[in-house]
């Protein structure tokens, strides 16, 4: 069997709050392998955030191990970090975080440009991660030109760009419309067929009922980790309704 | 992240808040505006000193022997004056000695200056006019353009004949519209004939130098107008600068030789040169050099903290977007670098406006008054350096504060 991409073992979070110290996480085993798309769970104060920032390594565990395609995590310095979220990960959130005043083209090399790439690789690659995502033709688009929908697939292309080992989906559909949410579900289903990682932290069932693994988090604690059928999303990519476009 | 591609993102985020921009380099580019200017015009008047000024006084590459000093570099005290005033004079037999033995190539002239009247002897007159009494070598060591008719020649300032050359502001008020060359004028009360008209020389610090008269030293003035048999400068021009110490060292030797000095003795005649006598103003200059600009960059550093403090809420403005860089694989380094760039290349913008505002303000002081200007290279390249530095030196700390931000804490800003 293959190593797997996101393998965590007895991961703990520590806050210190002067006087108390909160324990977000408290001990966190899971193992994620290639090509899965899994739904993480839980209600508000169950850790899923905490947790996510440690999977995405924008922060790093207070006890435990976590290693992400290979790399170990914990104790990496600011700079390796950085690296890795640059590597390996792709960030979808459900705000889009896509920044304002540059065009979906110039979102979308961002990551490339951190990556040390040369102007012309990263226009093409940027160009075709659009294309993938079906915006060829809205690529010298604002932000605030685009709708709700295509700004996330302008996200979703960003995070494809780097060819990340996984994406790594905080609400992603949090801010849309259920049209626009099934679309993007859609779009997730397609990329998983295509063989990218999916992981998507989630507190709707009827979002996390399109992945075929759901781990829901309690107290910090794993409560449930259970494999499912997905559901297929209602609206299949390239067979967009007229009204999810807009 | 590349610096070219931060520059670019700076001038983006110029252009997308241009106001802000504008009161963010406000202070750099008053501060360069003027610091160019001043460092400008301090340039105008040390050119003007050095070319102009005592150009015009001593003449190029010469040097210049007197009883006593032209311009003096140092407060004269009393005691000085009283010394200088015990000197012997320069006699036209001194000046000729002098000519006859001195070994280093060159030309040398002498002459006596003394203000005085000249008429046309049927009413006209011009008073307070520079009437120079020049020896035969007196034109031939200056730059002189002639308007009409001629300089003196060697024979007729050997001779003493009483010929004259006038300047404009005296041949102009004697004879209007006409050719005042081959008419008679009278200076201190000898007839002289005017052989020559010499051009337009404007002024020097508001002095007229077209209000002079020309004649030969040992013509009817010598000993009426002028002290009899003396000298007051002996000029020895040399053809190349190099020459001009060794002609210096000469004259001092012959000087002493001819006045029997010992050599415990002090001089007691001044040789000098227009590099000597402007020991003074290189000193004013080198100190207003110094210290104008320095009084100038109090502005600069006004301008810093303006930037930095922008730049500071241009920091937590941008909060989210660092979050977003950050989490696209932004390292702290690339994070510095952007706000460092930023703040640099605003102020560098600021710097150029700057630069621009200050040349245009030296013109307009220039076209308003008497002081030249003159657009250094150096001032221009020192107004880039700290127009930029001034950015780089404000935008540290706010950089460096988004640098230091958490990613997790930045994207949840709003």
């Amino acid at each position: 069997m293959t190593p797997p991409i996101i393998l965590a073992r007895g991961l703990e979070k520590h806050y210190d709050l002067g006087a108390e110290t909160v324990r977000a996480l408290r001990g966190v085993d899971l193992e994620i392998h290639r090509n899965e798309y899994v739904a993480i769970m839980g209600p508000s104060g169950s850790g899923k955030s905490t947790f996510m920032n440690l999977i995405g390594c924008l922060d790093t565990p207070s006890g435990g191990e976590y290693v992400l395609n290979g790399h170990p995590v914990a104790g990496m310095s600011d700079n390796e970090l950085a690296r890795v979220r640059n590597r390996e990960i792709g960030f979808v959130f459900q705000t889009f975080n896509l920044l304002p005043r540059s065009t979906a083209l110039e979102n979308v090399e961002l990551p490339l440009v951190y990556a040390g790439l040369g102007k012309g690789e990263r226009r093409r690659r940027a160009r075709e991660a659009l294309e993938h995502v079906g915006l060829g033709d809205r690529m010298d688009h604002r932000p605030n030109q685009l709708s709700g929908g295509q700004r996330q697939r302008v996200a979703i292309a960003r995070a494809l760009v780097t060819r990340p080992s996984i994406i790594l989906a905080d609400e992603p559909t949090g801010n849309l419309d259920s049209v626009t949410s099934e679309e993007i579900m859609g779009l997730f289903a397609r990329l998983h067929d295509e063989g990218q990682t999916i992981i998507m932290v989630t507190h709707e069932p009827d979002i996390a009922s399109h992945a075929e693994r759901v781990v829901t988090l309690r107290d910090g604690r794993i409560e449930s980790d259970r494999r499912q059928t997905p559901v297929a999303p209602g609206v299949e990519w390239g067979h967009l309704p007229a009204a999810a476009e807009a | 992240m590349g610096g070219r591609e931060a520059v670019r993102i700076a001038l983006q985020n110029i252009r997308a808040n241009k106001l802000r921009a504008f009161f963010t380099v406000l202070g750099t580019v008053v501060g360069v505006t003027f610091l160019i200017a001043v460092i400008t015009l301090l340039k105008g008047m040390d050119a003007y000193m050095k070319e102009e000024f005592a150009g015009r006084i001593y003449g190029h590459n010469t040097v210049l022997v007197r009883r006593v000093p032209e311009m003096s570099s140092e407060p004269v005290t009393e005691a000085t004056w009283r010394e200088w005033m015990r000197r012997p004079l320069w006699t036209h037999e001194d000046a000729e000695w002098l000519a006859a033995n001195v070994r280093t190539p060159g030309m040398l002239a002498y002459a006596y200056d003394e203000t005085g009247r000249v008429s046309d002897g049927r009413g006209r007159e011009v008073s307070g006019v520079r009437v120079v009494g020049g020896s035969a070598n007196w034109f031939a060591i200056r730059d002189l353009e002639f308007e009409a008719g001629r300089p003196f020649s060697r024979h007729e300032a050997d001779r003493g004949v009483a010929v004259v050359v006038l300047g404009r502001d005296v041949a102009d008020p004697l004879f209007p519209g006409r050719n005042p060359v081959g008419q008679t004028v009278r200076i201190h009360g000898f007839p002289y004939r005017v052989v020559g008209v010499m051009e337009k020389q404007g002024t020097l610090f508001g002095m007229s130098m077209d209000r002079v008269a020309i004649v030969p030293i040992k013509g009817p003035a010598n000993g009426a107008l002028f002290a009899y048999n003396s000298v007051e400068d002996i000029s020895f021009k040399v053809p190349e600068t190099p020459l001009m110490e060794e002609a210096q060292s000469e004259l001092i030797g012959l000087g002493r030789t001819l006045r029997g000095l010992r050599p415990a003795e002090e001089n007691n005649f001044s040789v000098e040169t227009a590099e000597s006598s402007l020991g003074f103003w290189n000193r004013v200059a080198g100190f207003m050099l110094m210290a104008l600009p320095a009084l100038v960059s109090i502005s600069l550093l006004v301008g810093a903290v303006v930037i930095m403090n922008i730049m500071l809420v241009s920091v937590s403005q941008r909060t989210r977007e660092i979050g977003i860089r950050k989490s696209l694989g932004a390292r702290r380094k690339d994070v510095l670098m952007q706000f460092m760039i930023e703040a640099g290349t605003l102020s560098g913008v600021g710097g150029l406006v700057g630069i621009g505002l200050g040349i245009g303000l030296a013109q307009l002081v220039t076209a308003i008054s008497p002081l030249p200007a003159r657009v250094s290279g150096g001032a221009i390249a020192l107004a880039i350096f700290l127009g930029i530095g001034v950015g780089l030196a404000a935008g540290v700390y706010p950089a460096w504060r988004a640098s230091r931000l958490d990613p997790i804490v930045a994207l949840r800003s709003e």
